[in-house]
């Protein structure tokens, strides 16, 4: 390390050039436009979104900072329905969303341990998250099957493909470059086009929820403290201009 | 409204506490009969609201310590669990995180309306250069609060800063490895970091604001005609555009810190992590030495430098213009040689020196988030250049043009 701060800057040149492919994830096209549109303040969202969080997700994925009694009582979820539909057999109310996937495990299976998902939306974005949920295409290139738009090689299998269907890329050749054109649905799913969006939509909701609970309320509260200081800094003002009268 | 000094002579309470503690005297002397100038302006807001985001760093601080833990192992998730689980953790810290930013947004106005009027020259000379060293303070305190949330960024941003040090000749490798106390960043810095940054710099920060005052009430405030208010005494020995500091401009402050209170809360209620800005994405993953940022870049109020960093193809040239930039600023008082103070009186070279001068700052700033190639380093290059010709020229600019006589008089319209 005789030079230390060139070793940094290299490491981030060479670490730049295939970040700036991950960022864009690839295949350029309007995919990369797509946005959720989901509401944190849909509890009814936000409660299909923790079904198919434990249904589908926690298999492999934990929440490790979100507890089942503080997620029921966001999304108001009553105790009797938490204990028969989203906790795991043996699993207390206090418990973390921790999966049963031993992390060695997951290695062995997949060949990366599944990623805690508490903090995915925050640290990728949920447009991210809605992307790559909604981007799986039959590949047989790979070892699963299935490749991502939005994660190019991702070792995750298309879990929800029962639900989706089966979809083809297609793609156009523009100015020497490959572009997205779209997909074809080569076997339907249990959802139809538009039940899947739903579907996805609800599901990062919620992992939007998970990323940060009290974002809700920070922005029910913030309203109540933008207007009080609107008030305080009215009276500031009366009281300023009534002292500053003998100024001349 | 002021405190009569004879309040002593009769009794009670207050009189058996002044023979003790000199309240009365204080409140007398450093506002009731402290006079500043009746003309202050916009920019003079800004030196209050530099305090107040201090104290609310502390406090918010103060409650942060009681639940973060300074350990490679918990240091991130302890963060999160302020975050979900502390009551109220979740504004404790937005308030630090946003108070961060919004301590150098206030700061670099505050440093801006110096220049614009030219508070540094004579006899304030001390003043700018305490102020300065509040600056170097806050930087280091800032930089050091950054680490402690132990993210990626958190984690990558200090090799990358630390590493600076090594660009010091002979001994630097030897000051990287004493400044991280381990080989690579570590839990030993990331505990070092924490003691300096809960308690080694605020002190030094709050002792510097302490003497920042003490040189400001000796000298007085400068005004936006950079004319001394306390060459035109009334009958009374008073300056006659001086008005006490008590009432009337704790309750202008008091106007100014609503309108900072809205702009502040709505960043925390609404948009905490601006855009990435505030809050940078990669710093909601934990410190992983195996996984480099897709791009490393310091917060914002960092990046004007950064951007002169990578302007320079060697590390150590780089290093050392990275410095400079800073130290230029300590020679402001005696680079500027115009006979006016204020901008206002100056001549148009000034006046196109200082817009440069804050367009070449912008613009840096901008360019330490981009990526470091192609047309970004030729324009971080032209900006720099900008940068230092500010100062460099200074002393010819302001000799060189033709300045307007300042007013005798302080320019107020009630």
């Amino acid at each position: 390390m005789r030079n230390p701060l060139r070793n940094a800057i290299l490491a981030l040149a060479f670490l730049a050039a295939p970040a700036v492919h991950a960022a864009g994830g690839g295949l350029p096209g309007e995919w990369q436009k797509w946005q959720p549109g989901n509401e944190i303040n849909n509890i009814a969202s936000l409660q299909r979104g923790a079904g198919h969080f434990m249904g589908y997700c926690a298999g492999c994925h934990s929440l490790k900072y979100v507890r089942y009694s503080r997620l029921a009582a966001d999304l108001k979820i009553p105790e009797a329905q938490l204990e028969s539909t989203l906790l795991p057999p043996g699993a207390k109310k206090g418990d973390y969303v921790i999966t049963a996937l031993a992390a060695a495990d997951g290695e062995a299976w997949f060949g990366k341990t599944p990623p805690d998902l508490s903090l995915i939306t925050r640290a990728k974005g949920s447009d991210h998250v809605y992307r790559f949920l909604k981007t799986f295409y039959v590949d047989d290139k790979t070892v699963n099957g299935t490749n991502n738009l939005a994660l190019p090689g991702t070792a995750m299998p298309h879990v929800l493909s029962a639900l989706q269907g089966a979809q083809a890329l297609k793609t156009v050749k523009k100015d020497g470059h490959e572009h997205f054109e779209g997909f074809e649905q080569l076997e339907p799913g249990q959802l139809t086009a538009a039940q899947y969006d739903e579907f996805v939509r609800d599901t990062v909701n919620f992992l939007e929820y998970a990323g940060e609970p009290a974002k809700a309320k920070r922005m029910s509260l913030g309203v109540w403290v933008i207007l009080f200081l609107l008030m305080f800094t009215a009276f500031a003002y009366l009281l300023k201009k009534e002292y500053w009268r003998d100024v001349k | 409204m002021a405190a009569s000094p004879d309040t002593a002579a009769k009794g009670g309470f207050r009189a058996w506490l002044n023979k003790r503690l000199p309240v009365d005297e204080f409140v007398q002397s450093q506002l009731t009969g402290y006079f500043a100038p009746k003309n202050f302006n916009l920019w003079y807001f800004f030196g209050a609201l530099s305090l107040m985001v201090f104290v609310i760093q502390i406090l918010s601080g103060i409650f942060l310590t009681m639940h973060y833990k300074p350990s490679e192992l918990m240091a991130f998730d302890s963060v999160e669990y302020i975050m979900r689980e502390v009551e109220w953790g979740w504004l404790i810290r937005y308030m630090h995180s946003t108070g961060a930013s919004f301590f150098f947004i206030v700061v670099y106005l505050h440093m801006f309306r110096a220049l614009m009027y030219g508070s540094y020259r004579a006899p304030r000379e001390l003043l700018w250069l305490l102020g300065m060293l509040l600056y170097l303070a806050l930087m280091a305190e800032a930089f050091m609060g950054y680490v402690l949330p132990w993210g990626n960024m958190s984690y990558w941003g200090a090799q990358v800063i630390v590493n600076l040090f090594g660009t010091i000749p002979v001994i630097g490798p030897g000051i990287v490895e004493w400044i991280r106390g381990d080989y690579g960043i570590a839990d030993s810095t990331l505990n070092r970091f924490f003691a300096l940054h809960v308690i080694a710099v605020p002190f030094a920060i709050a002792f510097l604001i302490l003497m920042h005052l003490v040189a400001l009430r000796q000298t007085g405030s400068n005004n936006p005609d950079g004319i001394e208010i306390k060459a035109k005494l009334g009958a009374d020995g008073k300056p006659v555009d001086g008005i006490p500091f008590h009432p009337y401009y704790t309750v202008k402050d008091l106007v100014g810190v609503g309108v900072f209170l809205l702009f502040f809360c709505g960043v925390i209620f609404f948009v905490p992590t601006f855009g990435g800005l505030f809050l940078e994405k990669p710093n909601f993953e934990p410190a992983n030495a195996l996984s480099t940022p897709e791009h490393i870049a310091p917060v914002w109020y960092f990046t004007a430098f950064y951007a002169m960093l990578r302007a320079v193809p060697d590390q150590q040239m780089g290093a050392l213009l990275m410095l400079l930039a800073i130290v230029v600023l300590f020679f402001l008082p005696w680079l500027d040689r115009s006979p006016v103070k204020s901008i206002r009186y100056k001549g148009w070279m000034s006046k196109v020196a200082l817009a440069l001068f804050v367009v070449a700052f912008i613009v840096l700033s901008y360019l330490g988030l981009q990526p470091a190639d192609g047309v970004y380093v030729i324009l971080a290059r032209i900006f720099t250049a900008i940068y230092f010709a500010y100062f460099i020229l200074m002393p010819w600019y302001t000799r060189a043009e033709k300045t307007k006589a300042a007013p005798e008089r302080v320019t107020y319209h009630a």
